[in-house]
């Protein structure tokens, strides 16, 4: 496991925000040359900390004004069902994340959907459709919030 | 703004990998590298595109435990959803917050080195929040899919 200093943290802290930084605007911020921040950049990729981009969105502004998180409780379990039931679920383009989990439900997923009745849509015809499904829970989003997570204070 | 068919093919391609090069992307969206730019530019002060961050693999840094809890907060106190979600901001191993409609009003997402940790943070750092009311937690065991794509 790679061991992390002020400076890596630091780095991080920036990248998780704004991953186009450049290694020179970086080493700026943080008092490092140009070089000494790319290396560390470098450091945190090949240790697969650094691990990849995300891209975020104003999903109402593109016409997805809902977002819903599913809790789903298998109906029969076993080897076979949770496959399928994975086989299956990713394949739906509305869900973007399916967790599996242990406690209340089997599995997690985010749902996107234009309003309310197209979500209604996704569940009926696809959610309730897909292998094995029990009992699903339906929370609606409001509000989400990325923390900088254990990386020291900013 | 209006957005056009050629937005769309571009954040289609970019939402699904969003680690793609400027390059690569351009070609499977179909335009130049200078078109991509100008759009990707246009979107952002547009306010469509919010951010682009890097993606932090907290089990590379020895994180290897994640759980979802889900709160229910007592709600006679008007104050509760904000100094629930203050006091969680506390916390640093609190990687999300969400707020809900539904039976859950809030889930915090944790993260925490070993089961030792975990119990730890769960009852020093977790339990003194403000307003609980009831709280349900889901280990998290596999991803098996995270992507921020959009079916547009």
């Amino acid at each position: 496991m790679i061991d992390l200093d002020d400076l890596d943290r630091g780095i991080l802290r920036i990248l998780s925000r704004d991953a186009t930084v450049s290694a020179g605007e970086m080493g700026r911020m943080l008092g490092l040359s140009q070089p000494a921040a790319w290396r560390r950049v470098r450091r945190l990729e090949e240790a697969g900390v650094l691990a990849g981009r995300r891209v975020e969105v104003d999903r109402e502004k593109l016409g997805f004004g809902v977002t819903v998180f599913l809790g789903v409780r298998l109906a029969t379990k076993g080897r076979v069902s949770l496959e399928d039931f994975e086989r299956a679920v990713q394949a739906i383009p509305e869900v973007q994340v399916v967790q599996h989990v242990l406690g209340l439900f089997d599995y997690r997923l985010r749902v996107v959907a234009r309003d309310l009745s197209d979500f209604e849509r996704v569940l009926r015809r696809r959610i309730m459709t897909l292998p094995g499904v029990g009992n699903v829970e339906a929370n609606v989003l409001l509000t989400e919030e990325r923390r900088p997570g254990p990386l020291g204070a900013a | 703004m209006q957005i056009d068919e050629t937005d769309r093919r571009i954040l289609r391609h970019w939402l699904a990998e969003p680690g793609l090069e400027r390059a690569i992307l351009a070609e499977r969206a179909g335009v130049t590298q200078a078109t991509l730019w100008r759009r990707i530019e246009r979107l952002r002060s547009a306010g469509i595109i919010r951010a682009e961050g890097a993606v932090i693999d907290w089990r590379s840094l020895g994180y290897a435990v994640e759980v979802s809890l889900r709160f229910t907060l007592d709600k006679t106190n008007p104050r509760a959803f904000d100094e629930f979600i203050a006091a969680a901001r506390d916390v640093p191993e609190v990687i999300g917050i969400e707020t809900f409609l539904g039976r859950v009003d809030v889930r915090l997402n944790v993260i925490a080195r070993d089961m030792g940790h975990w119990t730890g943070i769960y009852r020093q750092r977790i339990l003194v929040l403000p307003h609980i009311a009831e709280v349900e937690a889901l280990m998290l065991v596999s991803t098996i899919k995270d992507a921020g794509g959009l079916p547009i």
